[in-house]
């Protein structure tokens, strides 16, 4: 008989539910005095390098109402293209740049913004230079299985026109779901999660 | 010490079939949030297989301690006191070590501490429902709480959670965020619960049901419950593809 592969059996999603904040933003909940802080709040931690930016918008839902109990993270390259982990072999990341930052939709208007930098470019596997881009990961009250996306720049269209990923996605008209819009140093990026401009997830 | 890089395989594929679908109609919020079209996949990048690393000093003494981290001097929280303990693993059945869990709650009455939590049950005024923990080197993490409440919430008209505990699961890699519920042995909610029926294998929802352990039950003090969390197995790097000279 054949030796047994035993491999485990993922734990199941749930729901992040409509008290998600109590555990990962308490103080949107309105508990104080737990942790000193909340947790991802502030991403820049000290005299980062590179272009500061406001990354912002608001997740829909099928009717186009705003989200007001969604939390949102993001985890991103610096501003050299390094990953502020453990599992980054190519060099050290900005000490003064998590890279990873978490933040809640707002409970009345529904917007969410994280102050981050512009990250720089990652090679993709076999070593195309992937456009930048911030990986976001976003949970609510009735999504089951937290949705990956990713944060493109409008005006990096070079890269993006050579980006691994955004060329491999046979309906173009989709892409630009994809794209923050900029004004200034202000990126917007809206998410809809079902509907005609239906934002694309990703399945990594 | 040791002298291995850290590990930097792609991960296995999600099971979508043992996860929950996205449109579950049986609970009702999902209906508009559940994305229509099919999500795209490609070989995870850095991108997906790096994630950030919390260190040990981000903890605080009772940050762990659900009983007493809210708690004024002197009091604790009312309820059932049990310890929750587990080992965070992966597909291949390693350890996780130094990774982050969250976990948060209602308090013994099912009531949670949020300003849009309106139950009429009442707040504990010594109990507020988080915490934190990083796993040991071999994966290992622990908790001391109450046990949570059952609540009726609006979705059926006679819809009430199973008593649950939130958790939140980092690992090493960002693919690999998950945010799940653990529920308790024996609960008669369980079987009629329209969120945890979003999942559609009933051996997927026995992963979630946390037996009672009386071997880690502290005598005249807390009860224990056991729940192992499996995070994506990674593969082995050992023949990724790499560009000449690269």
């Amino acid at each position: 008989m054949m030796q047994r592969l035993d491999r485990l059996k993922e734990s199941p999603s749930q729901t992040a539910g409509p008290y998600v904040h109590i555990g990962c933003v308490p103080s949107f909940a309105g508990i104080e005095g737990v942790y000193p802080e909340d947790l991802g709040r502030a991403m820049i931690t000290g005299d980062a390098k590179g272009e500061r930016i406001t990354l912002t918008g608001r997740v829909f839902d099928g009717t186009g109402t705003p989200l007001r109990d969604a939390m949102i993270e993001i985890w991103q390259a610096d501003a050299a293209g390094l990953f502020n982990s453990p599992a980054e072999t190519r060099g050290s990341a900005d000490p003064a740049f998590a890279g990873w930052g978490r933040q809640p939709t707002d409970g009345e208007t529904g917007i969410y913004a994280f102050e981050t930098v512009k990250p720089g470019r990652v090679p993709f596997p076999d070593g195309r230079l992937q456009a930048p881009h911030i990986t976001m990961w976003i949970v609510a009250r009735g999504i089951n299985l937290g949705l990956s996306t990713r944060v493109y720049f409008e005006d990096e269209a070079e890269a993006n026109a050579a980006d691994p990923i955004l060329s491999r996605i046979e309906h173009k008209a989709r892409v630009p779901t994809l794209m923050a819009r900029r004004a200034g140093s202000v990126h917007t990026f809206d998410i809809h999660l079902q509907g005609e401009n239906e934002t694309i997830f990703f399945d990594v | 010490m040791h002298n291995n890089p850290p590990e930097t395989g792609a991960f296995y594929p999600r099971d979508p079939d043992w996860h929950p679908q996205a449109l579950t109609p049986g609970y009702k919020t999902s209906v508009l949030r559940a994305p229509q079209r099919a999500k795209i996949s490609f070989d995870p990048t850095l991108g997906e297989i790096a994630g950030p690393a919390f260190g040990h000093g981000l903890l605080g003494p009772l940050d762990n301690d659900l009983i007493l981290n809210f708690a004024s001097p002197g009091e604790s929280a009312i309820g059932e006191r049990i310890i929750v303990h587990g080992r965070v693993q992966d597909e291949r059945g390693r350890g996780v070590g130094g990774t982050l869990v969250e976990f948060w709650q209602a308090n013994a009455g099912g009531r949670y501490r949020h300003k849009k939590d309106a139950y009429l049950a009442p707040l504990d005024p010594n109990f507020g429902g988080c915490g934190r923990t990083i796993t040991d080197a071999a994966g290992y993490y622990s908790f001391r709480t109450i046990k949570p409440g059952p609540y009726p919430w609006p979705n059926g008209v006679n819809d009430w959670r199973p008593r649950h505990i939130h958790f939140s699961v980092f690992g090493t890699g960002f693919a690999q965020r998950l945010i799940t519920q653990m529920y308790f042995e024996g609960d008669p909610l369980i079987d009629i619960c329209p969120i945890v029926n979003t999942i559609r294998d009933q051996a997927a929802i026995g992963q979630l049901i946390a037996p009672m352990d009386m071997a880690n039950t502290v005598p005249m003090d807390a009860m224990a419950y056991k729940f192992d969390i499996t995070l994506r197995g990674r593969r082995s790097t050992m023949f990724e593809n790499r560009r000449e000279g690269n």
